[in-house]
């Protein structure tokens, strides 16, 4: 059973880390700094849990504060330029902060022992959760109460006029600008909430594994952040957590029988969902069949 | 005292001189019409007033205010909306959603608290919105995504959405294109009740029936500068006019 709950715990994380790309994917804007947001939330609740004897709930607000405090700083300079630009820029910041981490030492002694990030070593002993006795499943069901929490909130974003407004500039600036809406204010505003949710991730991510390091956070992490929205499809934020359940569930858990040809099959499965369904698992249309079926009224998408 | 006053304004784009030395003065509650052969400025006009590129030189002052300095979309906050030639609507958002998210005027802003404006449910706004999808006709087609829609129905929200931003001057940059008698009939129905609820329009239009028809005052570009302007029956004598629209020395 330990497995099951493992592996919801692994995609609850990435469900959190693909909502963080979805709110910003809305404005139309494609960032691969999510993984460096990821990694500052990871690297702060450590410290503050670990090093400063941080209970766990405090230090997941800190590392997802100091998450949006980083995104809504890099978002201000970043998206005044657009498409594969800001991409560039995006891929450059998350790249510079897994260089950074890659080279930061803090360790402290404690007991006797050496703790806290120690470079290339990575960050070990994050060891809060065994310490205070938490199951496997208390762990799971830990993060997913935090993945329920963020997906309630991004869905009440989206049938409130924010969330129409954020897929309004992703779909055209120009008119977006000629109705009055500042297009700084509300990409800077996606960035910072995609900022909070990827520093929370973070946090439960150095928790749940222990051991942290740099080379968990890199281009690899930022493009599942992306594929996740994309592949659900950015109509709702079911799709996200469809598509983490999809690619961390089945097709990196699902397939592991299959042994190294899995990784061959990974890749066509994925392109061949992107064929069956190019606008996500969970397109417009599909929505809107299943607000029928619930005889849902009019308004959010 | 006039509601938009452009003051020689000029517009290069590289040599080429889209709009050249260019005076306009429209008054409040007037149908003004800008007219023009092709490639005349007339839309280039039309973008320097909402502020889409810079002006080269000149000023446009809008309400005594100077709009030279201002941000296009706190330029449309002070009450000035506008239309598109090739229509843009927010295509993946349904009818509805299209003009909730127009309404960002300071009277919207003042009415509702920054929680409610923005995190808020269709509640609130439901009874304005109703009146402008009355007004427009779209009315059954509420939840419709905006680009399901039929092209008249296209044209017909996007005027419906620049009202949306309650505008105090609105610029309609062809709204009769591609449209047939029917609808222009329509479309002139329309303009007149937007200048009778006190709104001022400016009109470049192509479809001289509907320019005509509809309009108090009309000046005419060719090359970037005015050649012409005054009542819809003085442009018609106009000696320059004519030859603009017909070449030679007609």
């Amino acid at each position: 059973m330990d497995f099951y709950f493992g592996l919801a715990q692994i995609i609850g994380v990435h469900t959190l880390i693909g909502l963080s790309a979805y709110i910003v994917l809305l404005t139309g804007q494609v960032s691969l700094a999510q993984a460096g947001f990821f990694a500052v939330g990871a690297y702060v609740a450590g410290m503050l849990t670990v090093l400063a004897g941080w209970a766990i709930l405090p230090a997941l607000a800190a590392s997802s504060l100091l998450g949006a405090l980083v995104a809504g700083a890099v978002g201000f300079p970043a998206l005044r330029v657009k498409g594969l630009m800001l991409v560039i820029a995006t891929l450059a910041f998350g790249e510079a902060v897994r260089l950074f981490f890659f080279n930061f030492d803090y360790q402290v002694a404690k007991g006797g022992v050496k703790l806290g990030p120690l470079g290339g070593e990575g960050f070990r002993q994050i060891r809060y959760f065994p310490e205070n006795g938490w199951t496997t499943m208390d762990v799971m069901l830990f993060i997913w109460i935090f993945v329920v929490l963020v997906m309630a909130i991004l869905w009440w974003f989206d049938r409130s006029r924010y969330g129409a407004v954020l897929r309004a500039v992703g779909e055209d600036e120009l008119a977006a600008q000629s109705v009055g809406l500042n297009l700084t204010a509300v990409k800077v505003s996606a960035m910072t909430i995609g900022g909070a949710i990827a520093g929370l991730g973070g946090g439960i991510y150095a928790h749940y594994t222990t051991h942290i390091e740099h080379a968990s956070f890199g281009i690899l992490l930022a493009t599942f952040a992306l594929a996740y929205p994309i592949l659900g499809g950015l109509g709702s934020v079911f799709g996200t957590v469809v598509a983490a359940i999809f690619v961390q569930g089945f097709l990196i858990e699902g397939l592991r029988f299959l042994g190294d040809w899995r990784n061959l099959l990974f890749g066509a499965l994925i392109v061949l969902a992107m064929n069956v369904r190019p606008k996500g698992f969970l397109d417009a249309p599909t929505l809107q069949w299943i607000r029928r079926l619930f005889g849902g009224k009019s308004g959010a998408a | 005292m006039a509601l938009l006053e452009l003051k020689n304004v000029s517009r290069r784009f590289g040599g080429v001189r889209a709009v050249d030395g260019l005076d306009l003065a429209i008054e409040p509650g007037q149908i003004f019409g800008l007219i023009g052969p092709n490639g005349s400025g007339k839309s280039t006009t039309v973008n320097l007033i909402s502020g889409l590129f810079p002006l080269t030189s000149g000023s446009i002052v809008f309400q005594n205010e100077d709009l030279d300095k201002l941000p296009t979309h706190l330029r449309l906050q002070t009450g000035i909306a506008r239309t598109f030639q090739n229509i843009r609507l927010f295509g993946q958002l349904t009818v509805w959603q299209n003009l909730w998210v127009a309404q960002n005027s300071p009277a919207d802003r003042a009415k509702r608290g920054f929680f409610s404006r923005w995190l808020g449910g269709q509640s609130g706004v439901r009874e304005e919105i109703s009146q402008l999808l009355e007004f427009s006709g779209l009315a059954h087609r509420q939840d419709e995504l905006a680009a399901n829609l039929a092209f008249g129905e296209q044209r017909r929200l996007e005027l419906a959405r620049a009202l949306a931003t309650r505008p105090k001057l609105v610029l309609l940059d062809e709204p009769a294109a591609g449209m047939n008698t029917e609808e222009i009939s329509q479309l002139r129905e329309r303009i007149l009740k937007i200048r009778a609820q006190g709104t001022t329009v400016l009109l470049v239009e192509h479809v001289m029936e509907l320019v005509m028809g509809v309009t108090d005052r009309i000046a005419v570009l060719n090359f970037g500068q005015k050649i012409a302007e005054g009542s819809p029956v003085e442009i018609q004598a106009d000696a320059a006019v004519r030859k603009a629209y017909l070449g030679g020395d007609a």
